[in-house]
């Protein structure tokens, strides 16, 4: 046995500090499927999860990848897996029994281009909209999206937290250029790292509900072999987890899965700002497109352009109140995204007309160089 | 005519019962249906294999026989279509405690979930997989499936069947099962014996459980639910250990029945354990010797 | 269902007696518990059950030798047999009775 959390500074890539990240954070199953660019992530599990005791598999494909996961958390341990975006299509039935049946479990997506086969081995932030929609059905849905090697360490173990707090999968949608960029990555002791597991039930067996919700909206959740004879299942549920086919259940089912989200927004958003607090121009953005723009506002300032830099660090649920807050304030909107209007879209939905919204897109392949978001950040306005 | 006169008011106990979650009998499937004959020589053998129950679970696909999950009284799954065996690794491999029954149909194993079966069975998962096989997609009405036989009549080939079905014995022997048998649901003891064998035995056990469809199958191909059974009466060769390659089903020649392979390789967690977590090993033999 | 042969001690084993149960409600009509008893000791009821169906009617409770066949072929969880105490031998149907 080694440790867990491997204390240290090191010059590691965003993929493999995704994986320590994981480890840190509990994660005892990663069952897989090779895909650039997410192969590092499976590679870092193969050899580190058996080192805690942990097991890796290698999935005849992405489907089987995804229902294996679910069936560990089942059986009681922490468990995730990584993909690209042809493996995330493919994860996306899956995804959804695991909301279905408030499955906590963590799923990687390093985004590439595409649509299809696309860029394999190029990034891209063009699976947004699927992250949130990708599965059939409405629901609520956690993704998050890290800017660097060191940020997808700590989200990592975020997305964990949050997935075993809330019971749901939780999406990190980073890209191939933050998974294959190498950079310092201090791993930090690991009575530091708090980690939350999912509430156990306790009181009678026989009488115990898998979804009837506690306090926050989230029920207690035991494992298979721990005497609850559960009954889990896809089609709409109770309380009890027994299948009713009514307009009443699924109601009552749909309330519960979305509104556990809706209610704990505070809880579950996270955003980073940068010269904000004066800005005229908000620029938003997330993942690797976040830096870009960074380095945009910093050089629109020199030039005399009161740019200030909003960071989607929580994608979905999207962060509503802060864009409309910021929407009372600011002249106008800049989003940046390696894709040709995503979470544009969803900015434009947020601002609702107050103030002009532009977006500085790219379809995939590259990032999106400083130069042309100065460009539109002096041109527009 | 003489009826039996209770003489207590309360409704007796069927012996399945306590397996069972007798807050959702009757179940949803037709009458004449053979799958509810093939769980119950499942519970029954659930029973007499003496596992610790407990630590059983019961994990189902979609489909007719995929409901199968939901009537026991056990820790039970209902996946998504063709994903039970993917499912049941992964409960497997978090928890190497657990006793994994896959209990689904031929669609959903062998069609949709075909390339997890291969794979499982490659992998010797320590799981037992019932397949009931009733020749076509019994819950959307009657379509054809990978083990509808040539020419028979469904929804999608109103004229015949033009592909050949799959001979699944075959196809999980030469995957790398380590017990697979046939039986039909009219040989319930065999059937029974079978299961409680393969519960037993560590590794993939494979048992394909033939069963009528009168609503979907029967009727299209002049077929009366007792018709079916009783050519499973007139048809059924039981020949253990039989060659797998020789285990197509055709009414005319005859369907053999049996158990065909039974035999001993070290399972993925074994392996695995072996050569990734050897502390593991050693961690388990005190437990094993106490 | 007729023996090929008649075993050679078949006078001196002792047969058990069973006695059967029917959970009426739980019926859907198949009649494979009629059709396989190998006594031929059931018959379709002319009465209905809740859900609409012809349940199975004991017809001849002295014939039942407990082989459960009927319990293990009915899909339905419908049928069953106990074993009568073998104090009672044939001809004492007034016995026969759930116990």
């Amino acid at each position: 046995m080694k440790p867990a959390v491997l204390t240290g500074e090191y010059f590691m890539t965003g993929d493999v500090a995704c994986a320590e990240g994981a480890l840190a954070a509990g994660c005892r199953f990663f069952g897989g499927y090779p895909i650039t660019p997410a192969t590092e992530i499976a590679e870092r599990m193969a050899i580190r999860i058996p080192h805690v005791d942990g097991c890796f598999i290698q999935m005849e494909d992405e489907i089987g990848a995804m229902a294996s996961v679910l069936g560990a958390s089942w059986g009681g341990v922490k468990s995730m897996t990584a993909t690209s975006g042809p493996g995330f299509s493919l994860m996306m039935e899956n995804i959804g029994l695991g909301i279905c049946t408030e499955t906590p479990c963590v799923v990687v997506n390093v985004q590439r281009g595409g649509p299809s086969t696309g860029l394999p081995t190029h990034g891209a932030q063009g699976d947004m909209m699927q992250a949130r929609w990708g599965s059939h059905g409405h629901y609520e849905i956690i993704a998050i999206a890290p800017s660097s090697p060191q940020e997808i360490f700590y989200l990592t173990i975020t997305a964990f937290n949050l997935s075993e707090k809330y019971r749901l999968p939780v999406l990190i949608m980073t890209d191939e250029i933050i998974g294959h960029m190498s950079e310092k990555v201090i791993i930090p002791e690991a009575k530091l790292i708090k980690t939350v597991s999912r509430p156990k039930p306790k009181g009678r067996k026989d009488r115990f509900k898998p979804f009837a919700p506690g306090p926050n909206g989230v029920a207690p959740m035991p494992a298979a072999g721990e005497g609850y004879n559960l009954h889990i299942t896809g089609l709409t549920h109770d309380e009890k987890g027994y299948p009713v086919m009514d307009v009443e259940t699924q109601t009552e089912m749909m309330s519960r899965i979305t509104e556990k989200i809706q209610r704990n927004l505070d809880d579950i958003i996270r955003t980073d700002s940068y010269l904000l607090e004066d800005a005229e121009i908000a620029v938003v953005s997330y993942g690797i497109s976040a830096r870009t723009s960074m380095a945009a506002v910093i050089e629109a300032r020199k030039m005399g352009i009161k740019a200030g830099l909003l960071r989607l660090v929580t994608i979905w649920p999207f962060p509503e109140d802060q864009i409309r807050k910021l929407a009372d304030r600011v002249k106008g909107f800049v989003t940046v995204e390696i894709n040709l209007g995503q979470i544009h879209r969803e900015v434009e939905r947020c601002v609702g007309g107050k103030v002009p919204i532009f977006l500085v897109g790219h379809p995939g392949g590259t990032i999106i160089h400083p130069d042309r978001v100065v460009k539109m950040l002096k041109e527009a306005f | 005519m003489q009826e039996i006169p209770m003489t207590s008011k309360k409704q007796p106990q069927h012996p399945l019962d306590d397996l069972i979650r007798t807050d959702r009998i009757p179940h949803i499937w037709c009458p004449g249906c053979g799958i509810g004959t093939v769980f119950s020589a499942c519970l029954a053998a659930l029973k007499a294999s003496g596992i610790n129950l407990q630590k059983t679970v019961m994990v189902s696909g979609i489909g007719c026989s995929g409901r199968a999950a939901g009537y026991v009284k056990l820790d039970s799954f209902h996946t998504t279509h063709g994903r039970a065996i993917p499912f049941a690794t992964g409960l497997k491999l978090a928890n190497p405690e657990l006793n994994l029954v896959v209990f689904s149909g031929d669609g959903d194993l062998f069609a949709i979930g075909g390339n997890h079966f291969i794979h499982a069975a490659r992998r010797n998962m320590d799981m037992t997989v019932i397949c009931v096989n009733n020749l076509n997609y019994g819950m959307t009405g009657g379509q054809v499936a990978a083990t509808t036989p040539y020419m028979a009549k469904s929804t999608t080939t109103p004229a015949g069947n033009p592909e050949l079905p799959f001979n699944l014995p075959l196809m999980a022997y030469a995957c790398g099962a380590t017990y697979v048998a046939r039986w039909t649901m009219l040989h319930i003891r065999d059937l029974t014996d079978s299961i409680t064998e393969a519960l037993c035995k560590k590794g993939f056990s494979f048992i394909e459980a033939l069963s009528p469809c009168p609503v979907n199958y029967g009727r299209r191909n002049k077929q009366k639910p007792l018709d079916m059974l009783k050519l499973y009466q007139e048809k059924a060769i039981i020949k253990n250990h039989a060659d797998p390659s020789t285990l197509d089903i055709d009414f005319e020649k005859g369907i053999i029945l049996g158990k065909f392979i039974d035999l001993d390789r070290p399972t993925f967690i074994e392996h695995y354990d072996k050569i990734y977590r050897p502390s593991r090993l050693q961690e388990n033999v005190p437990e094993l010797n106490s | 269902m007729e023996f090929w042969r008649v075993p050679l001690d078949a006078d001196t084993i002792q047969v058990s007696l069973g006695i059967v149960h029917i959970l009426e409600d739980r019926c859907k009509g198949c009649g494979y518990c009629i059709e396989y008893c190998p006594k031929q000791a059931l018959e379709f009821s002319t009465k209905f059950n809740q859900k609409g169906y012809h349940p199975p009617v004991v017809i001849k409770p002295d014939e039942c030798v407990n082989c459960h066949y009927c319990e293990i072929i009915c899909p339905e969880f419908a049928i069953f047999s106990v074993e009568c105490p073998q104090t009672t031998k044939p001809g004492q149907a007034e016995t026969n009775h759930a116990i």
